[in-house]
């Protein structure tokens, strides 16, 4: 990639040539744990600069059937690092016989992450589901695989728009007469749907359709809604 | 790091019905290190107008002073007071003649308008392009986070005390999200016939 | 002499004219010291002219931006330079704005001190003359269209100065997709209508397709002694409706001090006299 290197009124500015391997493809995934459920937002748009280069790329995937992987940043990475995941999973079930649990999954994500310490998975990543307790669960993580369990998390594009609104609406911070009442699932969903909303209306990153999964002890349903296409 | 990050602040401003609301925080800061926790950045221009000033502090300071000295002069020889409209006009017109070597604030006016008391926000970026809206306006360095709350907890045609509960919420969630921005918050609520100033109990971290 | 004079008055004498320069000294050295200076907010824009048998339309989407996020939904691309004449705006915004701005109040005393209705082509010579005096530090990348006694011109007018003139045109970051659909479908002598829905075409291409356009499609149609104003003319996307209730009961936020205050005016009357005239 060429830099232009200003300086100041030279009339053939001197130009630099570094290799720069990652992109910015933009797109926001949102994870709240619920009592006994968790729920995944996440929007479908794929894009680099101004342009969109797909509407329909779903930023979730099924790792188990009571875990679901969330990934945005750089797809070519989200492409590469999902694919050792899947494998790793695939191992790890012919071992033992049995599904990989949400937490065994979570410390696994990170040690894949730090393997890459100094050439990292550009991705920002969220493991949500139902862990051993089955208790719904969340962990966050960065690109270079320090995590966190948490409630309620958004990364991505749009990720500083949301995360105030969910310390608000679901942490009740800054609320001083406030009683927080159980999350119910029709609650979240409908707050992860508004809340995507909002985010289309003001990051050009995010947009198209929004889907959102909830997982419980039943499985994981996943509906789709729309959202601003411009 | 943006200039306009040195100091920080973050500032919000909303129409309701019949009334508007300007809030800012108090945090005055060297990048991290905070200084002040009681830093003026909402300055009254008229009997019920005002400007919000985020950026680098001497700017805001400067640029308020200059601004107070010309509503001033327009008020002696117009005889009446300035209408936010023209307010506006001012302001953007002052910025845009540093388009080369600009002030770094990004304004945020409120007022009714002091004949029909009609409500009016407006902001305008650096170098001074005006933009009007009905809903809410926002700047500063936690812009994304007041976004992301006023997108969602904005309705029209709000009266005053829903207009204070939803301005200040939408400050107070999004300061707390920026390390530049924060330390207590001050709202004003402007309606026809008077203004109320209240300050936040906010984090102090 | 005497005109300077009446300048003076107007603008007072001690008022400086044009751009001040009084920061530069300052900001350069603050830039120096490693801060980066601040982007202006721009119009990642989609703008759009086309030529049919009556006249001109103009197009242009409505979002404005300042970097990943947009500021406005709903803001206006297409400004008035006179009355037979209008121009669309890309780039900086404040550097469109005021630009259009200066140019109609140059056009306004040009039809004064003619005692004619101004040409588009004055309009483009004071816009490239302008621009090109800043090298390109002005930066407004603008879509001059109108009607006058020479019959419909549309002209494109870049950062630096340099124009073009065709029969349809397109600028901004949305330019290539409003392009493509007007080289599918621009005709020779097309009517009002046909036009006007072309442009449409255009425009929503670029909203659909360029992220640095959205919200609605603004036209204005410029036709021998008249002008048509669409504002908008389609909602490509409308601001959705939220499905949950967010208002907090009074009392949510806690207050650490409350005071009215009773707006008072700045100017005092200390002291008021009736004067009879004899």
């Amino acid at each position: 990639m060429a830099v232009l290197v200003d300086e100041g009124y030279q009339t053939h500015p001197t130009v630099q040539h570094r290799f720069f391997p990652y992109a910015q493809n933009g797109g926001t995934v949102v994870a709240v744990a619920g009592e006994d459920f968790s729920v995944v937002g996440c929007d479908t748009r794929l894009s680099e600069g101004y342009s969109i280069l797909s509407r329909d790329v779903s930023k979730v995937r099924k790792m188990t059937k009571s875990g679901l992987l969330g990934c945005v940043g750089f797809h070519g990475d989200v492409l590469t690092l999902t694919k050792m995941l899947d494998a790793k999973m695939k191992q790890y079930k012919h071992t033992h016989g049995k599904d990989m649990s949400c937490e065994a999954m979570a410390q696994m994500l990170s040690s894949t992450l730090y393997y890459r310490r100094f050439f990292p998975y550009w991705v920002y990543n969220m493991v949500a589901g139902i862990d051993n307790n089955g208790k719904g669960c969340v962990f966050s993580y960065d690109p270079v695989g320090s995590y966190e369990r948490e409630t309620y998390r958004a990364c991505g594009s749009a990720s500083a728009i949301i995360q105030p609104l969910l310390d608000n609406q679901l942490g009740y911070k800054n609320q001083s007469n406030a009683n927080p009442a159980p999350l119910t699932r029709d609650r979240v969903r409908t707050m992860v749907r508004d809340i995507f909303a909002a985010a289309s209306e003001r990051d050009i990153y995010t947009g198209d359709e929004v889907e959102i999964s909830v997982i419980d002890a039943n499985g994981i349903d996943t509906q789709r809604f729309p959202l601003r296409s411009d | 790091m943006s200039i306009l990050e040195y100091n920080g602040a973050s500032i919000v401003a909303m129409k309701g019905k019949n009334c508007v609301a300007i809030a800012a925080d108090k945090r005055l800061g060297i990048r991290f290190q905070t200084v002040s926790c009681d830093f003026q950045k909402i300055f009254p221009m008229g009997k019920k107008l005002f400007i919000g000033l985020p950026g680098l502090a001497t700017d805001v300071q400067t640029f308020a002073n200059e601004l107070k000295f010309h509503t001033n002069l327009y008020n002696l020889s117009e005889s009446r007071e300035i209408s936010p409209k023209v307010f506006l006009s001012m302001v953007s017109n002052f910025l845009y003649q540093r388009r080369f070597g600009p002030y770094f604030i990004e304004p945020v006016i409120a007022g009714l308008d002091p004949k029909t008391d009609e409500p009016f926000i407006a902001s305008t970026d650096l170098i001074g392009c005006p933009m009007v809206t009905d809903d809410f306006v926002v700047a500063g360095t936690c812009l994304e986070q007041l976004y992301g709350m006023c997108e969602t907890l904005y309705k029209p045609d709000m009266q005053p005390d829903e207009l204070f509960e939803c301005i200040s919420q939408s400050l107070l969630n999004a300061q707390d999200r920026d390390a530049y921005s924060g330390w207590g918050g001050v709202v004003y609520v402007i309606e026809p016939n008077k203004i109320t100033k209240r300050e936040l109990k906010a984090r102090m971290d | 002499m005497v005109s300077l004079a009446v300048d003076n008055m107007l603008v007072g004498k001690d008022e400086p004219k044009g751009f001040l320069f009084e920061n530069c000294r300052r900001n350069a050295f603050m830039a120096k010291q490693g801060v980066t200076l601040p982007k202006a907010r721009s119009t990642g824009t989609t703008i759009v002219g086309v030529i049919f048998n009556e006249g001109v339309v103009l197009g242009a989407d409505t979002r404005a931006t300042g970097g990943s996020i947009v500021c406005d939904l709903n803001c206006e691309k297409i400004h008035y330079i006179a009355d037979n004449v209008y121009c669309c705006g890309a780039g900086t915004a404040a550097d469109t704005e005021f630009t259009t701005r200066m140019v109609s109040s140059k056009m306004e005393l040009l039809k004064l001190r003619t005692g004619r209705e101004g040409r588009v082509i004055s309009a483009l010579r004071m816009l490239k003359q302008y621009l090109f005096r800043y090298q390109g530090h002005v930066s407004a990348a603008l879509v001059l269209g109108g009607v006058d006694v020479t019959g419909p011109a549309l002209y494109t007018v870049y950062p630096h100065g340099s124009t073009d003139k065709l029969p349809y045109v397109t600028m901004g970051s949305g330019s290539l997709a409003a392009m493509s659909v007007f080289e599918d479908g621009y005709k020779v002598g097309m009517n009002e209508e046909e036009a006007k829905k072309l442009v449409r075409d255009a425009i929503r291409a670029g909203i659909v397709n360029d992220l640095g356009s959205g919200s609605n499609v603004d036209i204005t149609v410029i036709k021998q002694g008249s002008v048509q104003q669409f504002r908008p003319y389609e909602v490509i996307c409308k601001k959705s409706e939220r499905q949950g209730d967010y208002t907090f009961p009074a009392g949510t936020t806690a207050v650490k001090s409350s005071h009215d205050m009773v707006p008072f005016s700045a100017l005092r009357v200390t002291d008021e006299e009736v004067m009879e005239i004899s």
